[in-house]
């Protein structure tokens, strides 16, 4: 079949090798792939497997270091051959990208018309007039609100998913027979990864446009591709249709990414571990406590003579309490104060309001010398491991630390003793000890935060994202580490993600924010057999299923309208529209206890939201 | 904008009210008076002429005396060292000689330093680059005490193009030495902050994207890169551009241009307090109008700063 159609992209051979200090590194080691017109080919790989390089070549934004040799082919040239000039006719116009990182990818000193009208000037002969009608159908078309409005703002001005939404929009304005999606979802809130993903899909069924998705998602892949190149170390290790290897892989790294990948349809699946039931016996009184918890920031607002400050509530009265040996995931999106409602447990920020009890006793009115004391029991864990690492200390130094603190009776032996059993309880190389942070992986380095935070066998640890900028490989094997801690020390963690799959994982209950407030708290099981909330429905249904058949014929839950600004006093009422019509606009929904544990935020039906956006 | 300068004006008073208590009060703490002199004057003479100038008066008299007299006659005393002359003369004979050469300097050091940085970025680690980089760190640390004798061992001696010192009521052959004097080194910190900055934006993903939209790089770097990479030179800019227009003592001394530098050392040496606080005053304000001026440029190169 394949040999009667006509490749538009093709790759023959292909190596890339960047010099660097130390020597030549070869990225991608010689692949061929090739992509037909109107299909969707997935690029799967994790991070450091040459899968974006591949696609940088070919659009001429290799690294300055970097050499290509092979054949890129694309319309009956051999890209690699161009001349820049040469390259500049095709590339935005016949075959165009859009990247991972969405808020740095527009310039931000000029507005979007600015930007896509540069573009249509560029590679299309048109009157200022039909272009700038031409830039706000295809606004229009990515489905972005009051067209004419944002095409004068500056990108600073739209939110995360409306800039990919432009870059969607600017890449495709041209009618590029290839459309290269790096990553184009990876920072994006899963509610507005789903949006986007049918656009594209859209796009692509309506426009035939070809699409390489470049992804480490395999969710994503699920959903969108028709072939898969698996990458690792710069080479194809398997390539075939979306369903031989979903349902086929002969490879054993595609088998292991499969199983690494936490599906949130089926969390038993992937964990080789089984989340242990908590004893019941253990009473929930007297050990965490959080009592209607605010945290308030005060938001210089310019305008006027003098400038105002208006109240931005991050966490806007939350409550909960944990049991010794407990698990509570707290999910969210970007923005609903999931961080900040940790930082206020821990007393990193202090509350504006409300008490966080601990053993009985507040924690909050403690003096910096009382609190010291505490937080030998009570560890975070971060989500970016090597920044939350001094760079200036070996990883033994760092792990050692809280001992210095808490422990300084500990004679130097003894407490070297300590980093070293804890070493290889998280499973590092006892030979790492002087190692620096910048010399370990990403995986290593999150296996340092545990250990530290570890050391002094806290009561409670919180994990901040603390899986999320690891790949799902690592990922994988960091959850099972914290399960086993969690089984051997008796912990209880607070454990923040913005992905379900995840915290359905390793949590016992699950509690979903929305700007600052609590909308559900549920047993895990619950929360996903029976979520109740409209806000609940809609981030399940939005989170990818590695598995195309399924992933395919599942529909994504949509509620109009973008998310509100924290600011703005009516947002807690964004799910029950009801109240703000009746002009109860300071009405504060109650969180109603449904079954027993199950507690659901007062809001409207969700046929009711979906119809009056 | 409009309410971003009624603010500054208004924020500015503080500033200039604590400016001119500090000054004050480090002068009256330093040793010695305008009237110390090596034999000493007799304490009758000096008595008289301590009441001349107020100073018998107690100190917070004089300091309310002083404030009062520049808000409602714009004027700042006379000079307690030159003889029968305002602090407003010395200030309005020698403003406008500093402001002439500072202004070309820093034109000089503007038109020469950002596109040398801009070009030495755009072709970065090339021969151009190398010379760019060079030529800047020479320029910088190069004091200007050692570059105006060479100029004029050059200029004036062996080639006897332009005339090694006066003023001439700023007649351009008069000029140019003092420029090029008090421009290079700014010059070469304006080239390298615009190198640095412009090596920053050309990596950054927006450029990327320009790429990728198949701009050429003539294009992408007057329509996306300069902005943002003009931001720091902008900071720089401010505080620059007032140390220019209030002049240097080495090229007063040098050049013998009559300018402010001269006399704001003359002031601090001989403890001419009323000519002091003057000159103070005059570079107090001026930075302070500067910094609002790159405050509103910050806002025109950057959409999401609004004033």
């Amino acid at each position: 079949m394949t040999d009667l159609i006509k490749p538009i992209f093709s790759v023959d051979d292909l190596k890339i090798t960047f010099s660097t200090q130390d020597g030549d590194v070869e990225a991608v080691k010689g692949v061929n792939f090739h992509i037909n017109p109107g299909e969707c080919v997935g690029i799967v790989g994790e991070s450091g497997s040459g899968k974006s390089q591949t696609f940088m070549a070919a659009m001429g934004l290799l690294a300055d270091n970097g050499t290509a040799t092979g054949q890129i082919n694309f319309q009956d040239h051999n890209l690699l051959e161009l001349s820049t000039a040469q390259l500049n006719h095709v590339r935005g116009k016949n075959m165009s990208m859009i990247f991972q990182d969405p808020l740095t990818s527009l310039t931000p000193h000029m507005t979007i018309l600015q930007q896509m009208r540069e573009v249509v000037k560029l590679h299309m002969q048109m009157s200022q007039k039909d272009t700038d009608a031409m830039c706000r159908q295809w606004i229009d078309r990515v489905r972005i609100a009051e067209a004419e409005r944002r095409l004068n703002q500056y990108p600073h001005e739209l939110s995360g998913g409306m800039r990919q939404r432009v870059m969607i929009a600017m890449s495709m304005l041209c009618d590029p027979s290839l459309l290269i999606a790096d990553e184009p979802t990876t920072a994006l809130d899963v509610t507005v990864q789903a949006e986007i993903l049918d656009l594209m899909d859209e796009l692509k069924r309506e426009k035939g446009t070809a699409i390489a998705l470049i992804t480490h998602d395999m969710g994503v892949v699920a959903r969108m591709c028709d072939r898969i190149h698996v990458m690792r170390h710069g080479q194809y290790v398997e390539e075939g249709g979306v369903e031989d290897i979903f349902y086929n892989p002969q490879h054993a790294y595609t088998k292991m990414l499969l199983d690494s990948m936490p599906r949130i349809d089926n969390p038993d699946k992937t964990s080789h571990h089984k989340l242990k039931p908590i004893d019941q016996q253990t009473s929930a009184e007297n050990f965490l406590e959080v009592d209607d918890v605010k945290v308030h920031f005060d938001i210089k607002i310019n305008g006027g003579l003098w400038p105002k400050t208006v109240p931005l509530k991050a966490v806007d009265g939350v409550s909960f309490k944990l049991r010794p040996g407990e698990t509570l995931g707290i999910v969210g999106e970007s923005g609903c104060g999931k961080s900040t409602l940790a930082r206020a447990v821990l007393q990193l920020i202090p509350p504006t309001d409300g008490t966080v009890t601990w053993l009985g006793k507040p924690l909050n009115g403690l003096s910096r010398a009382q609190l010291k004391d505490k937080r030998k029991d009570l560890q975070i864990v971060f989500q970016d491991p090597l920044a939350s690492l001094d760079p200036r200390m070996t990883i033994s130094d760092s792990i050692r630390e809280p001992l210095v603190t808490f422990a300084s009776h500990m004679s130097r032996k003894e407490m070297q003793e300590q980093v070293l059993q804890m070493m290889d309880k998280v499973g590092l190389e006892r030979n790492m000890i002087n190692r620096y942070p910048h010399e370990l992986s990403g995986g290593q380095n999150q296996r340092v935060g545990i250990a530290r935070a570890m050391i002094m066998k806290p009561k409670l640890v919180i994990c901040d994202e603390a899986v999320s900028a690891l790949d799902v490989s690592v990922q994988a094997q960091i959850i099972e580490l914290l399960m086993d801690l969690q089984e051997e020390f008796k912990l209880s963690l607070l454990f923040i993600s913005h992905d379900l799959a995840v915290v359905r994982e390793v949590s016992h209950r699950i509690m979903v924010l929305y700007l600052g407030r609590v909308v559900e708290m549920a047993e895990s099981k619950d929360i996903y057999a029976n979520p109740m909330h409209p806000y609940t429905k809609q981030l399940i249904s939005a989170v990818p299923v590695p598995d195309p058949k399924i992933e395919r014929a599942r529909k994504s839950i949509k509620i109009p309208g973008e998310l509100p600004s924290p600011m703005d006093p009516t947002a807690k009422l964004k799910f029950m529209p009801s109240k703000l019509r009746a002009g109860e606009t300071n009405y504060i929904p109650k969180l109603i206890e449904h079954n027993p544990g199950h507690f659901v935020a007062e809001h409207d039906s969700l046929t009711d939201l979906q119809a009056t956006g | 904008m409009f309410s971003f300068i009624v603010r500054r004006i208004f924020s500015s008073i503080p500033t200039m009210l604590i400016l001119i208590l500090i000054s004050f009060a480090l002068m009256r703490f330093a040793p010695g008076s305008p009237f110390s002199t090596e034999r000493g004057l007799p304490p009758e003479v000096l008595a008289n002429l301590e009441a001349k100038y107020g100073l018998n008066l107690p100190w917070f008299e004089q300091l309310f005396t002083y404030i009062k007299n520049i808000l409602f006659h714009f004027d700042f005393g006379p000079s307690f060292k030159y003889k029968d002359i305002s602090v407003n003369e010395i200030l309005a004979q020698g403003f406008p000689v500093t402001l002439t050469y500072g202004l070309w300097s820093f034109v000089v050091a503007v038109t020469v330093g950002i596109p040398l940085g801009i070009i030495a970025a755009i072709r970065h680690n090339t021969a151009l680059d190398y010379a760019a980089v060079g030529i800047t760190i020479g320029a910088q640390v190069l004091p200007n005490f050692v570059m105006a004798p060479i100029l004029v061992i050059i200029f004036s001696l062996w080639l006897e193009w332009l005339p090694g010192g006066g003023w001439n009521g700023g007649q351009w052959q008069y000029v140019i030495l003092p420029v090029i004097a008090l421009s290079t080194s700014y010059m070469a910190s304006i080239a390298r902050i615009a190198r640095s900055s412009m090596l920053e934006v050309l990596h950054s993903n927006f450029i990327r994207t320009a790429k990728a939209k198949g701009l050429p790089m003539r294009n992408i770097i007057l329509r996306h890169a300069l902005k943002p990479a003009l931001l720091p030179v902008v900071t720089y800019l401010g505080p620059a551009f007032v140390g220019m227009i209030t002049g240097s003592v080495v090229i007063d001394m040098y050049f013998s241009t009559g300018g402010m530098g001269q006399f704001f050392v003359d002031a601090a040496l001989s403890r001419d307090y009323s000519l002091l606080m003057g000159v103070t005053i005059l570079f107090g304000v001026m930075t302070i109008l500067f910094n609002a001026v790159v405050d509103i440029a910050y806002a025109w190169l950057d959409p999401k700063i609004r004033l």
